[in-house]
């Protein structure tokens, strides 16, 4: 079943409940502060989760995870498409033929595979001419990983109008498909359905809310994950007649890991980071001017890229190096992509973004602002009442953070267990010394005694 | 009751590992306020230009911050030496960085204009050998 949400908080990470042990790993982890431990259970933030699966990889009891869509979704459709992320070919030995892993794939049930490597080949090849623009901002940054640009939206939004106002390689291979499908087999819309194969949750929650530009819709109709899949190709691996199913070069299946983007404009000043961290680090350089040289940021939100996304299988790292392998290998792979098509596609707009991308800033303290101002004074004070050993025992991810839960009404200052510890150490001085003040009427008798 | 809100940050010579803290807890403040994001932008980038060149240039300094609802003020101090002609230093492009500094992406000499940009309202005052002073306002 398709959810079909517009809901702007739409997301796909979430917490089994009944795995959770409120550990508070996930809370030191979360680089927008996003969880907190409720009632000895984590809980998301909604407007402050970026969809980045941190949480879903550093769970030791993998009590979180991303909602996908099931296989059983292909019924609902006349005709399906499955179209595989690049990381889905980096699961993978180099030995077994591409074409052997999309035909195991389409034999699960597709009626086709197209692969996205076959779209970011395309989107690689057009960021020259977006870099051309006479109007383009400076450094250009990368909207290929959908938790980097939510990251944007909610912390950087002064930032927004440096992303590439090109489509995703997802989206844009959904688009030609979607097209090619209505023209040549005359299907409308809603009888085709457009598979993503997603290696993460943040590209799984765009399909279903369109987050990053919340004004449109994607052209995708569902994703199943890596790792769901994963298991159904490996059976049919060895068993399927190889069909002569690949559109990929090297060009685009190294869009599965970081440097893939910038290679097709590898003569410009780049810089490519991995790891939502070490983005947000140099994010904030650029937000603070002093990267004025740079002509692109590719920054992705996984470590290692798209192969190190959460809902993957195999070891980032080798994963990596498979790709790396067989991009080398340049007779491997072969298709119609060429420079006047690409010229063509990008004049013609068919590759821009539809919609808008909007800024998403957290909820001020107050909104009114003159409140928002007296409630940061008292957060501050209420701060340094606190040990500032961000144990996360509170159930927030540090004190300054709890400090902000209490002026927004969500916490207590008992919930840190020194605070709490210091009253318990009051009250029974208190109640120490009330036991040993004498009921008035009790005075003079005691005192009579002792005369 | 006049809402105010103050916040003091020491801003060390030549500690490279702790400048641009300032700045970054000033965004992040503002942004909690629910400041503007086109004026937190600008703000941002006067207030890590300011602390940059104390730590770069001074022997190390103050900044402050103080918000109220129709504007915020961040205002710079430091221990000296002082900048001998204002109105050169003022000059796009003119800088004394030594080459480690520009090596290090710093340096351009547009630190004092870009301040000057951003904000609404600017003023410097510097004696040598005692130290330099800025005021920046923004308007909300
Ligand atoms: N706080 C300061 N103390 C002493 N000198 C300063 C200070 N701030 C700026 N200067 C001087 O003014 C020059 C110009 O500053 P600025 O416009 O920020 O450019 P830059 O920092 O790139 O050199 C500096 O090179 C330095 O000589
Ligand atoms: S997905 Fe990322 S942003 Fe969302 S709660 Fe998990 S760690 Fe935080
Ligand atoms: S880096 Fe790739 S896999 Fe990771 S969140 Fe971004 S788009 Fe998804
Ligand atoms: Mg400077």
């Amino acid at each position: 079943m398709v959810i079909q949400m517009n809901n702007e908080y739409y997301h796909s990470v979430v917490l089994d409940k009944s795995k959770c042990k409120g550990c508070t790993t996930c809370l030191r982890n979360c680089p927008t502060q996003a969880i907190r431990v409720r009632n000895g259970k984590a809980t998301i933030i909604k407007e402050r989760c970026i969809d980045c699966g941190e949480c879903i990889r550093v769970c030791p009891y993998h009590a979180k995870n991303a909602v996908t869509d099931k296989l059983d979704i292909l019924k609902n459709y006349k005709y399906t498409v499955a179209l595989p992320a690049p990381t889905t070919i980096a699961q993978f030995k180099k030995k077994i033929s591409v074409n052997r892993i999309l035909t195991a794939l389409k034999d699960i049930g597709f009626d086709e595979v197209q692969e996205v490597a076959y779209g970011a080949e395309i989107v690689g090849e057009a960021l020259k001419y977006e870099l051309m623009e006479k109007d383009v901002k400076k450094p250009l940054i990368s909207s290929a990983c959908p938790a980097v640009v939510r990251m944007l939206q909610v912390r950087f939004p002064e930032l927004i109008e440096n992303l590439v106002h090109l489509e995703s390689p997802m989206e844009v291979t959904a688009r030609l498909v979607r097209k090619r499908l209505k023209e040549e087999k005359g299907l409308r819309d809603e009888e085709i359905g457009l598979v993503f194969i997603t290696p993460c949750a943040a590209k799984a929650t765009t399909i279903h809310s369109y987050i990053p530009w919340d004004n449109s819709h994607s052209s995708i109709d569902a994703s199943i994950s890596i790792s769901e899949i994963y298991p159904e190709i490996l059976d049919r691996i060895d068993k399927v007649q190889e069909e002569d199913l690949q559109h990929s070069t090297g060009r685009g299946l190294i869009w599965a890991h970081t440097g893939g983007e910038s290679s097709f404009i590898a003569e410009k000043q780049i810089i490519n980071v991995d790891g939502i961290h070490n983005v947000i680090s140099v994010l904030e350089e650029i937000e603070n001017g002093r990267l004025r040289e740079l002509d692109f940021f590719e920054g992705l939100a996984c470590i290692g890229g798209c192969v190190g996304g959460c809902l993957t299988v195999e070891n980032t790292f080798i994963a990596k190096k498979r790709i790396m392998d067989r991009s080398l290998d340049r007779k491997a792979g072969d298709n119609d992509i060429t420079d006047e098509m690409i010229k063509s596609a990008y004049e013609s707009g068919f590759l821009d973004r539809e919609g808008k991308i909007f800024p998403m800033p957290e909820t001020p303290l107050d909104p009114n602002i003159k409140e928002a101002i007296n409630k940061m004074e008292t957060m501050d004070k209420i701060e340094k009442t606190l040990p500032g050993i961000d144990c996360g025992s509170c159930g927030a991810p540090g004190c300054r953070a709890l400090a902000e839960d209490i002026v927004r009404g969500q916490a207590s200052e008992v919930d840190c267990i020194f605070v709490l510890r210091e009253a318990i150490n009051e009250l029974s001085k208190l109640m120490y010394d009330l036991s040993e003040k004498v009921v008035p009427v009790m005075k003079d008798k005691e005192n009579e005694g002792n005369e | 009751m006049s809402s105010i809100y103050e916040m003091d940050y020491n801003v060390g010579s030549r500690d490279f590992a702790a400048a641009g803290d300032a700045s970054r807890s000033i965004k992040r403040t503002l942004q909690q306020i629910g400041v503007d994001t086109s004026v937190v932008r600008r703000i941002a980038i006067a207030s890590y230009e300011a602390e940059m060149n104390i730590a770069i240039h001074s022997k190390g300094g103050k900044m402050h911050l103080a918000v109220n609802s129709d504007k915020v003020v961040v205002a710079t101090e430091d221990f000296g030496p002082g900048i001998e002609n204002v109105d050169l230093a003022m000059t796009e492009g003119w800088s004394t960085a030594t080459d480690e500094i520009r090596e290090m992406g710093f340096g351009a000499g547009m630190g004092l204009p870009n301040m000057k940009k951003c904000s609404d309202e600017f003023s410097i005052e510097s004696s040598v050998p005692e130290g330099t002073r800025i005021k920046m306002i923004f308007k909300l």
